[in-house]
């Protein structure tokens, strides 16, 4: 099966190393980041790619685009792994529409392009006969669209509970164990490379919000958006609250909330038991299936990082590959 | 959610030395919460019985685990009283508690007559910093609880208040 990757980042050069390195009988035929691209039908070198791309600060032919490689190169399934962005979803909600017309199957982790237009997407995909696959979007390493559609298949879903952003979970769980403040807590989060110089987007619980719109777009296909969500975030806590919290055996963690029949979508800081499964340490995450027929299920994982994320892309490839690519 | 009861029991032990504190020994085991022990003595009574009336809270689930243990020390259960239903809900907020009235927002649930502010804890670090609370919220029926709750909501938006709800799942 042969693949082109768009984004050469953190995630791509995660899925380009684990696919160059393991022997999944995949090959990378194209290859773009922001500034280059570069196609090759027979597979590219990517070892040289990547070590042009840490030297130079870009991989390819600076001739050819990303939009090059979607419509020249010879690939089965595009990776499509650029930056997110929240408000427009772009440059890849175009890239995926592209492939997708082109009758390609797509892989990606970028939140944007998902939050803003699932139906329109997956509608395409149809349309065209091929998958689009978004394992990466939440929960990072966490395979947890593949356990709701095939692990817990036949179940009503009925509620999901999350701990989706790994930097908050960082803070809280440093406010509640050491009594810092939240803002001693961001500082020591940006120190160890968990927060970003802006970090509204963690802290004001967005970036949970959006991975809530995809899972429950994903679920229950309501067409929900991130206005819908009502949102709560992290930066007004303080060290008394989560000492109030833990005279009771309990401690505050930023949870996303989705419960249909109460149409509830909701992502805020709660009062939680300390003994409960979704109350994981420093970057984790962690997801609560409530089901009709397996009742409560936990997920617990990395919720980023370069190979972590390129776990839940490869899962995605290797479930394209074994249900449409070799049958064809 | 926590469902907590109020169970009320009859109890009659051996009138001597160390046979109350056998009895109440048990109720901390299981975590349970005295509310009171009446314990009256007949000075008529040629018996060498003592009958103790013990009110209790005790979640749910513990009550069998209760019983069991007061039969292993020996004590005889008469009569478990009427047992009344209590929702408990732990909320915090957090925000200017004091300079928004603290006594109303626990009034605005007091006075519904369905629910009340049964504990408060707070911590104020400094004048004109937020300060945070922690309010425990008692209801007879789970419903009353939500409309406790939604008019907690309300008053937080109202003063600019910090909400924390506990987790409560569906099942």
């Amino acid at each position: 099966m042969k693949i082109a990757i768009l984004g050469l980042g953190a995630v791509g050069k995660g899925v380009t190393e684990m696919v160059a390195s393991k022997d999944l009988g995949i090959s990378i035929t194209g290859i773009a980041d922001s500034k280059s691209g570069c196609i090759d039908s027979s597979g590219l070198n990517t070892k040289s790619i990547l070590v042009k791309k840490q030297k130079k600060g870009f991989c390819g032919d600076k001739a050819l685009s990303a939009e090059d490689v979607i419509k020249k190169a010879d690939y089965d399934v595009l990776v499509e792994v650029t930056p997110t962005n929240a408000t427009t979803g772009e440059p890849g909600l175009s890239y995926i529409r592209q492939a997708l017309k082109r009758k390609k199957h797509v892989v990606t982790s970028n939140k944007g392009p998902l939050a803003l237009a699932y139906k329109e997407l997956q509608t395409l995909a149809k349309k065209n006969g091929v998958a689009l696959r978004f394992e990466a979007t939440v929960g990072g390493a966490i395979p947890i669209f593949h356990t709701l559609e095939h692990g817990l298949a036949g179940n009503e879903i009925l509620a999901i509970f999350g701990v989706l952003n790994g930097t908050c979970n960082y803070i809280l769980t440093r406010m509640a164990d050491e009594g810092l403040t939240y803002e001693q807590a961001l500082l020591e989060a940006r120190e160890m490379g968990y927060a970003e110089a802006d970090p509204t987007y963690d802290v004001q619980g967005i970036d949970a919000a959006i991975k809530l719109v995809i899972l429950a777009n994903t679920i229950w296909g309501d067409g929900v958006k991130l206005d819908d969500v009502n949102r709560t975030g992290i930066d007004l806590l303080t060290p008394d609250a989560l000492k109030l919290a833990e005279e009771e055996d309990c401690t505050i963690r930023l949870i996303a909330e989705a419960i249909p029949k109460k149409k509830l979508l909701r992502v805020a800081p709660r009062i939680i038991e300390k003994s409960h499964p979704l109350v994981v340490e420093g970057t984790l995450n962690a997801i609560t299936i409530e089901t009709d027929m397996a009742k409560e299920i936990t997920l617990i994982g990395k919720g980023a990082g370069s190979i972590e994320t390129a776990s839940a892309i490869i899962g995605d490839l290797l479930y394209i590959r074994d249900r449409y690519v070799e049958r064809a | 959610m926590v469902i907590v009861l109020q169970v009320s029991m009859k109890l009659e032990m051996k009138d001597s030395p160390g046979q109350l504190v056998a009895a109440l020994k048990p109720i901390s085991e299981v975590g349970g919460n005295i509310i009171a022990v009446i314990h009256q003595r007949d000075p008529h009574s040629a018996d060498d019985t003592l009958n103790v009336q013990i009110v209790l809270e005790l979640h749910e689930g513990r009550i069998n685990e209760l019983v069991s243990l007061l039969k292993a020390e020996g004590v005889h259960i008469q009569r478990i009283g009427k047992e009344r239903l209590l929702y408990r809900r732990t909320v915090i907020m957090i925000g200017h508690l004091m300079h928004t009235d603290l006594s109303d927002t626990i009034d605005r649930i007091d006075r519904t007559g369905f629910a009340e502010v049964s504990e408060l804890s707070m911590s104020m670090p400094a004048i004109n910093e937020r300060s945070s609370s922690r309010l425990t919220i008692k209801s007879v029926t789970q419903n009353d609880m939500e409309k406790a709750i939604a008019i907690l909501r309300t008053v937080a938006h109202e003063k600019d208040l910090l909400l924390i709800e506990p987790l409560e799942e569906i099942s």
